[in-house]
């Protein structure tokens, strides 16, 4: 029998439906952190890249793809780990900023902080901590509401 | 590189729990894991390299002291949050003018870790800058503790800008650079840079590393050398 290959923009489809493990509502695409699909013979080669070097996600995530593209059916898949050009938060798609923002986590500025509250829109914000929950985000808390938030640090 | 980032990781991530507020645990803990993946980097090529069937994993934990390849600054121990943040700042001065530097090498993997890792040392370096002159210039007490650490600290500096022929690029070059960045964040921090340049010297070759460094690396080994088929 021989298997149909599933399109190229298929399998970006299917990989935006692939959460990131720790920040569920985005996916894996809106990261910014898949840099390639193609076809190599009959293995898929999928290249992705790591946010932060330690971040001890990259192996739940490069299992979450080889997972979700086998069940699709595509037996074969080749992770490649791509490190340059190095990830930017500019890679984040504006579908996965909107969605961070409705989570409850304040999108990255090129300002290097937060415009406003994710949750009362206050633009009253003050930096608790440079680092937060995960390598990727900081601690911020509205002086207006008063509850802290966690900042998509921009890199 | 490999051996300066596992190192520092490590006498960072003691802090892990008993930092002195919750936010700068955290912020310690983030600051060690970027170490330890830059380390993953770093002496996964090297072990590649090497190539001798060793992994980045063997090199850390199955070396002892003495083949060891880090600056003398980063074995020595915590002591209290002033040091620990003046013994960060000093590094990240100097490695994010080495890893800029490294980022133009014409191995194209060495100039991958090096541009990836640059950006993680550079928040860290804005960090330790802000935490250094936050303290420098805060109580009495906190100025006090800074300035101790930076005595205490400053005969680490010059090994840094040792050149040997092992190096890829002229690190004694880029002593310049480094001046002017910590002198700036120094005086605004109102400390004193100690005006004796005497260096001590010996962990980057490996010919002499201080005592510290034996019983940290007791401490980092001791599950894979008890429990050599542990995975994690």
């Amino acid at each position: 029998m021989v298997m149909t290959k599933p399109s190229i923009n298929q399998v970006w489809e299917w990989l935006d439906a692939v959460p990131d493990p720790e920040i569920p509502v985005i996916s894996l695409v809106d990261l910014g952190i898949i840099r390639g699909v193609a076809w190599l013979n009959d293995a898929l080669e999928v290249t992705v890249t790591p946010t932060y070097s330690g971040c001890p996600a990259t192996r739940i995530i490069n299992l979450d793809i080889e997972t979700a593209l086998n069940d699709h059916g595509i037996k074969q898949v080749t992770l490649k780990r791509q490190l340059s050009p190095a990830w930017t938060t500019d890679w984040l798609s504006e579908k996965g900023k909107t969605k961070l923002e409705e989570y409850g986590i304040a999108p990255p500025q090129t300002a290097g902080g937060p415009s406003q509250c994710p949750r009362c829109k206050s633009p009253q914000v003050e930096k608790i901590s440079q680092f937060g929950s995960t390598p990727c985000k900081a601690q911020w808390r509205c002086t207006d509401c008063l509850e802290p938030f966690d900042y998509f640090k921009c890199i | 590189m490999g051996d300066n980032s596992l190192v520092l990781g490590h006498r960072v991530s003691e802090w892990c729990g008993i930092a002195p507020v919750l936010e700068e645990d955290i912020a310690l803990a983030n600051t060690a894991l970027d170490l330890i993946g830059q380390t993953q980097l770093w002496l996964g090529l090297a072990a590649e390299c090497e190539d001798r069937g060793r992994d980045a994993d063997a090199l850390a934990f199955r070396r002892d002291v003495w083949d060891f390849r880090n600056l003398l600054l980063v074995e020595q121990p915590n002591r209290d949050f002033g040091h620990t943040m003046m013994r960060q700042f000093l590094f990240d001065a100097w490695h994010s003018l080495v890893l800029a530097a490294l980022k133009s090498s014409d191995n194209s993997e060495i100039a991958a870790i090096a541009e990836k890792s640059l950006k993680e040392v550079t928040y860290h370096l804005e960090r330790s800058s802000d935490t250094v002159i936050a303290l420098g210039n805060g109580t009495e007490e906190s100025h006090k503790r800074m300035q101790a650490g930076l005595d205490r600290l400053w005969p680490y500096v010059g090994e840094m800008f040792l050149t040997d022929k092992h190096d890829l690029i002229d690190v004694a070059a880029l002593r310049p650079a480094f001046d002017e960045l910590t002198n700036d964040v120094l005086r605004t921090a109102t400390l004193s840079i100690p005006t004796d340049n005497f260096t001590h010297k010996g962990g980057k070759t490996g010919a002499r590393h201080t005592e510290h460094l034996g019983h940290m690396i007791a401490t980092m080994q001791f599950l894979p050398r008890a429990y050599p088929d542990a995975k994690w």
